[in-house]
């Protein structure tokens, strides 16, 4: 399985909103936090080592 | 030459009213002459409403103000007669390209497909746009439409009834009094209407300010919305670049929060800023400054009692999207077809609930996507920065954060999903951009575009399907047949629709029953709950 780097979400605008909305009213510190367990959430979806590194170069571009 | 907003276009005029041992009472009166109120008092006009125009000034707005017109509107613009002068005299565009720093990041064509005769967007200046309207309006009087403007006639006092409204009108010869039946305030922002009824207008401010400058200049940027994230010519700020007719450019640049709006205005100030971006070798001339803030906000609701709130006076944006002008102009187009029938005793005032519910729902779709466009541009916290830049880090290698980049998600109508107005779908395969509730896509037919066809009264609409004509009893009902075929065939399939005098979808069926039919047009009426 290969990375998806197309778009892939019905509404990109309600994924976004989501994503600040929880990060509403948190300290930075409290952010950090739960980004790196999003990540984790995340990761364990995907399931795939290959994929996730892939990703993870991505991210480090 | 003096420019068209120094001129008085309806001066005022002292009226037999005035005059009047007791106040004359109007139908309709109309509070405010910008390009709101005047489509509302051109739609009045046209179904044979008489309509008086209140508005304090007497000439149309100074400055270019809003811009982008947007292809729904245009549509409303045709129904009424003024449309083509518009678009011909207006920038077309349907391109928008985001930057960030100085590399493109994203870009979108709002109108990817053919047969609509009108553009995603034209670029045109208020003024122009309020003077093509108030021709319009002259061109209807000429005609013998009842439509009155009355200019220098401030609004200043208000007294709500259960059958009518009474005003007190300030002129340059002292006041006098009218009543209305029913009176539309498209009185702005300020709404003065609005504070003299001691009404809520709540919401968000956000805390940035930004530059708007309107320069005339020769240059061969293309005629596409320009959008940067943090230039280097406005580091850390957005930038927006837009042409307008008459070799004048908008442009608008986010100076931040702690500003001396005053001091920002300065022509010596302005102007370096604008080189900036320019370039050095650049002539150009500034003809409109403006600093501004915004508030996303409405009122809670737009019909109290008889008086009904259209325009920015019931809702505001930020401009990030075109949202606002546009927005009233259908706030009018959704409202004047239910008050003529109210008026005409064809339909119970409850009808003129629904205007609150679609235009409010109308006014939350609108107020949702451009505080989305704002949080984007103008992050709130550090967290959303950091989101943001990884958005435009990501865009510029990969696609799928493209659709992330928000500089503005531009305004198309809504459509009126779970309106009590609307007859619950009887032809659930067919297209979903024509189902209940929508406004009607465009189509190019035989001999010209279907939404030339539509509008201003009932209709329907057989496409590829058997149909005769209805009698209604009081409600106009207008049949037309056509070919299931092209692009018709695409955005309609095979069926029968009921379109509203707005140009919504109210019902469809895969066939002709007239007993169906009856139904829904009473319901989209408001005649059956």
């Amino acid at each position: 399985m290969s990375l998806n780097l197309q778009p892939n979400l019905k509404s990109p605008d309600d994924a976004y909103a989501a994503l600040l909305e929880a990060h509403e009213g948190l300290s930075k510190e409290e952010s950090d936090a739960l980004n790196a367990r999003l990540i984790l959430v995340l990761m364990n979806h995907v399931g795939e080592m290959e994929v996730i590194r892939k990703a993870l170069e991505a991210a480090r571009e | 030459m003096a420019k068209i907003f120094e001129t008085a276009l309806y001066p005022y005029r002292r009226h037999p009213d005035q005059d009047a041992p007791a106040p004359v009472r109007h139908p309709v009166i109309v509070v405010g002459a910008g390009p709101v109120g005047l489509t509302a008092a051109i739609d009045l006009g046209l179904h044979g409403v008489p309509v008086v125009v209140l508005d304090d000034n007497d000439r149309v707005s100074t400055g270019s103000r809003a811009i982008c017109f947007a292809k729904r509107p245009l549509e409303i613009f045709d129904r009424l007669g003024c449309g083509q002068q518009m678009v011909e005299k207006g920038v077309v565009w349907n391109v928008g390209r985001a930057f960030a720093g100085e590399k493109q990041v994203y870009e979108f064509n709002l109108l990817p497909e053919g047969g609509h005769r009108r553009p995603a967007f034209i670029n045109l200046q208020q003024y122009h746009v309020e003077q093509m309207l108030l021709d319009r309006l002259r061109e209807l009087q000429a005609e013998g439409a009842p439509i009155e403007l009355r200019g220098k006639s401030r609004v200043s006092a208000i007294g709500t009834h259960p059958d009518h409204v009474t005003i007190e009108i300030d002129t340059p010869e002292g006041s006098y009094d009218l009543e209305a039946e029913w009176l539309i305030a498209c009185d702005g922002a300020g709404s003065p209407t609005r504070r003299m009824l001691g009404l809520d207008f709540v919401g968000r401010v956000f805390e940035d300010n930004f530059l708007i400058a309107d320069v005339t200049m020769q240059a061969d940027f293309p005629t596409e919305r320009w959008f940067w994230f943090d230039p280097p010519f406005n580091p850390d700020q957005s930038a927006l670049l837009h042409k307008q007719p008459d070799g004048v450019w908008r442009i608008d640049l986010q100076l931040g929060w702690d500003i001396d709006k005053e001091v920002e205005k300065r022509p010596e100030n302005v102007i370096p800023r604008i080189r900036a971006m320019l370039g050095e070798e650049v002539d150009f001339a500034l003809e409109w400054v403006s600093v501004y803030t915004f508030q996303c906000r409405r009122m809670e609701r737009f019909r109290h009692g008889r008086v009904i709130f259209a325009g920015d006076s019931a809702h505001q944006v930020s401009p990030f999207g075109a949202r606002g002008a546009n927005s009233g102009i259908q706030d009018a187009d959704n409202l004047i077809w239910k008050l003529k029938l109210v008026l005409d005793g064809a339909a119970p005032d409850a009808l003129l609930d629904s205007y609150d519910a679609e235009r409010v729902y109308g006014a939350e779709e609108n107020i949702l996507n451009s505080t989305r466009s704002t949080d984007f541009i103008t992050p709130k916290s550090e967290i959303s920065r950091i989101f943001r830049d990884a958005a435009l880090h990501l865009s510029e290698r990969h696609a799928f954060a493209r659709p992330f980049v928000n500089s503005g998600r531009l305004s198309v109508p809504c459509t009126y999903d779970g309106s009590a107005l609307n007859t619950p779908d009887a032809l659930p395969d067919g297209p979903a951009r024509t189902r209940p509730g929508s406004p009607c896509p465009d189509a190019e037919i035989a001999g010209g575009f279907l939404l030339d066809r539509l509008g201003g009264r009932f209709t329907l609409l057989a496409i590829g399907v058997d149909a005769t004509p209805v009698e209604a009893g009081d409600i106009p009902l207008d049949l037309i047949t056509l070919a299931s075929e092209g692009a018709l065939l695409d955005r309609y399939g095979r069926g029968l629709y009921l379109i509203r005098p707005d140009q919504h979808i109210a019902a469809r069926w895969p066939g002709f029953d007239e007993t169906a039919i009856r139904e829904a047009l009473s319901r989209a009426t408001g005649n059956t709950p």
